[in-house]
């Protein structure tokens, strides 16, 4: 078993990074993703990290040297947040077309504007259909362990796509946690060295990147798209010999409390801390309440949503985005229309909170439990989506 | 291969690295350019190439002319991801995953993708000092997209984007100097070239290779379809681009200038603009305006290769 040590789980993040011996590291700064990078550089000008650390002009050039250096065959990091995203996102949409096993963390923050450095999931939500596999960490010691997940799964031969592992801005990146850091020994069996499936090489001629006529861009479109879907056998795997081999066990959705509950939360990433607090009281008050947590959101687990949130009358969907003029929260949308034709299928209520890090607390969780109760058939649209807490 | 515009002719190999078969249209001094660029060299090379005409009439699914390996990511980031190729290079035979064979990594552009939306990638990886060899191919406009101007398109010309009209002109900025953008950066290597001089041209490509660190190579690329000349015409208009001295050809070695190719009895503007459709509307005194600032740059330049150090 690895040590267990008291450390910011940005610092952690970056020690996991090092430690799959990382060959080419390209990232900007912007808060709250700096002290990855920072950690990053600084293990590698001190010499304990054997990497290229590319202090790009921007996120846009990060994600495109995270690009070249993916395709010319080595192991690749970057970083960002928010605007950052924003600013990259061009490139973001290419990285899967070229199937570039790139890891990215995201350290989730509000975009701008108004300007705000704070957490929620704006940033990651602006990017849904981007082709990545996308994770959720909930715990500093689920972004330890899904650094090198992450690897595992991108860079395995048969799924070859990038992997975006969310954290959430502040709340983890900048939290000292007690985690349980990976042997050496630990590393070297569960992550293979990294080899492409077709590195740019002089004695080996590839295009990579070609343009795609009316002809063939649906055909390569939707090989990408089956390429994501298929990934999740080989998630699936790497979770399962991630417990064999540190003892800690993931799945795409994660229940708590949902035997008998005929009322479930569902969250993304940190805030399913608190909202487990929250059930455990409704729970002790007698009430049949319940907890799904979604980790991983793309490829989208439909079966095993449906079977965490089966025998529920009701689902609450707490959206951390919005989506202006639309059908309610990103989230909520897609579970709704996930659930959509299934028999007794449980009414959507959809909570937009937290935005901009704003304190939401059990006691506000279980003031919106009360509040659905009397919100109950869901229709589609904006109707049950609630902004909660707002000042009006 | 040192002078080898003396007896080049004899000893370029044959092969061809920028095969046959491409969609440029006939008579495109640019993907004559990037067929030299290719052969000057050789195979031991990886390219990233911007979004252009260069990229769209050689990678058309599932074809390609390329043999050699080749990447297109975007329009704006080829020098990003060249850095990106380069470094990881470096870091797996550092970490002796791969053989130091020594790879160029070249990196291919149009002048709206060096000059314009690609000028910040460009810049960082010349500052971060990565070993790269980029070429600006030069058409001096946004060919690919149907001839809009860019900040390279020359001051006179009519564009799609800035059409000669009855009150403006056409174009009425002067065109970006990158060259000396280059050289500003203490880029080692900085060198122009055009096709119609096709020793030169390879000459300083395979100095530019040689050269540790980067190196920037900017090529005029005599485009028939978008300069409204006939086809059959464009070696002869890129030679009239550089004896009327509009586009001299010189190189900067560590800050050192040297004209490369003499032009002892300077042509006068009109002779280059005259045959070129995108200058038909220019009057008298326009032209004059142009062979005032032409004279004026060359005396500039002459002034620097007599620099003493
Ligand atoms: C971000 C972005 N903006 C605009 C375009 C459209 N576009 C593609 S190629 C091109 C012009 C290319 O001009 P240049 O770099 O001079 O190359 P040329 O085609 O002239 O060789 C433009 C505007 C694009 N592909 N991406
Ligand atoms: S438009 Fe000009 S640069 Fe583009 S392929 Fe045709 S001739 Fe060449
Ligand atoms: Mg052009």
């Amino acid at each position: 078993m690895g040590k267990r040590v008291g450390i910011e789980v940005s610092i952690a993040a970056a020690d996991a990074v090092a430690s799959t011996d990382v060959d080419v590291v390209a990232a900007y700064p912007i808060t709250p993703q700096t002290h990855i990078v920072e950690h990053l550089s600084e293990l590698v000008n001190n010499g304990e990290l054997d990497a290229e650390f590319i202090p790009v002009e921007s996120e846009h050039s990060a994600m495109s040297v995270c690009c070249g250096s993916s395709a010319a065959g080595a192991r690749t990091f970057t970083c960002t947040s928010s605007q950052g995203l924003a600013l990259m996102n061009e490139i973001v949409f290419i990285a899967p077309g070229l199937r570039l096993p790139i890891v990215m963390i995201l350290a989730n923050r509000s975009l701008s504007g108004p300007l705000s450095i704070w957490n929620d999931h704006t940033d990651v939500m602006s990017i849904r259909d981007c082709g990545w596999i996308q994770v959720f960490a909930e715990t500093g010691q689920e972004v330890y362990d899904h650094v090198l997940f992450s690897f595992r799964v991108a860079e395995d031969p048969a799924v070859s796509l990038p992997v975006i592992l969310n954290m959430d801005g502040f709340i983890l990146t900048h939290v000292i946690e007690p985690i349980e850091y990976w042997e050496p020994e630990q590393v070297k069996r569960y992550l293979p060295d990294f080899k492409p499936v077709n590195a740019l090489d002089p004695d080996r001629p590839t295009t990579v990147g070609a343009f795609g006529l009316p002809g063939i861009y649906s055909e390569a479109k939707k090989a990408q798209d089956e390429a994501l879907i298929h990934s999740k056998e080989h998630i699936l795997k790497a979770w399962e010999e991630l417990g064999q081999v540190v003892g800690r066990h993931y799945k795409p959705v994660e229940t708590h409390l949902t035997e008998g509950a005929e009322t479930v939360f569902l969250t993304m990433g940190s805030i399913g801390q608190t909202v487990a607090m929250a059930v455990e009281r409704l729970r002790d008050r007698g009430e049949p309440a319940g907890l799904v947590k979604l980790r991983l959101w793309r490829p989208f687990p439909f079966e095993e949503l449906r079977d965490a949130v089966r025998g529920a009358k009701r689902i609450i969907v707490i959206d951390r985005a919005i989506s202006y003029g639309g059908t309610g929260g990103p989230v909520a949308s897609e579970i709704r229309s996930a659930l959509y034709g299934e028999d007794h299928m449980p009414a959507v209520t959809n909570f937009i909170c937290g935005l901009a890090g704003r304190d939401v607390t059990p006691d506000d969780y279980i003031a919106m439990y009360e509040r659905s109760l009397e919100m109950t058939q869901s229709k589609v649209g904006q109707e049950d989506s609630v902004f909660y807490g707002v000042r009006e | 291969m040192e002078a080898v515009n003396v007896y080049a002719a004899r000893i370029l190999e044959k092969q061809e690295y920028f095969k046959p078969g491409h969609r440029a249209c006939q008579g495109c001094a640019e993907a004559l350019a990037v067929r030299l660029v290719a052969k000057a060299l050789g195979n031991n090379v990886i390219v990233a190439s911007a979004t252009g005409c260069m990229e769209i009439i050689s990678s058309p699914l599932p074809f390609t002319n390329w043999d050699v390996p080749w990447i297109h990511v975007a329009f704006e980031n080829t020098a990003a991801v060249l850095s990106g190729a380069e470094s990881a290079y470096k870091a797996l035979a550092r970490k002796g995953r791969i053989k130091d064979r020594g790879t160029v990594f070249l990196g291919m552009g149009g002048d709206g993708a060096t000059t314009d939306i690609g000028l910040q990638a460009l810049s960082g990886a010349f500052e971060r000092g990565h070993s790269f060899v980029y070429v600006c191919y030069d058409n001096e406009a946004y060919m690919n997209t149907g001839i809009q101007r860019s900040s390279s398109t020359p001051f006179g010309a009519s564009t799609t984007t800035s059409p000669a009209g009855k009150k403006v002109p056409g174009q009425i900025t002067w065109k970006k100097n990158m060259a000396e953008i280059a050289v500003a950066h203490n880029v080692p290597y900085v060198a122009t070239a055009c096709a119609s001089y096709p020793f030169d041209l390879m000459e300083k490509v395979q100095k530019a290779a040689r050269t540790p660190g980067p190196a920037y190579i900017h090529i005029l690329s005599v485009c028939p379809t978008g300069w409204r000349i006939p086809p059959s015409k464009s070696i002869w208009i890129g030679r009239l681009a550089v004896e009327t001295g509009i586009f001299p050809l010189f190189e900067v070695e560590d800050g050192r200038y040297r004209i490369t190719v003499d032009v002892p009895e300077m042509r006068p503007v009109e002779e280059y603009l005259k045959p070129q459709g995108r200058f038909r509307h220019l009057t008298p005194e326009i032209t004059a305006r142009i062979q005032e600032r032409v004279d004026f740059e060359y005396r500039k330049l002459v002034a620097k290769t007599q620099f003493k150090f």
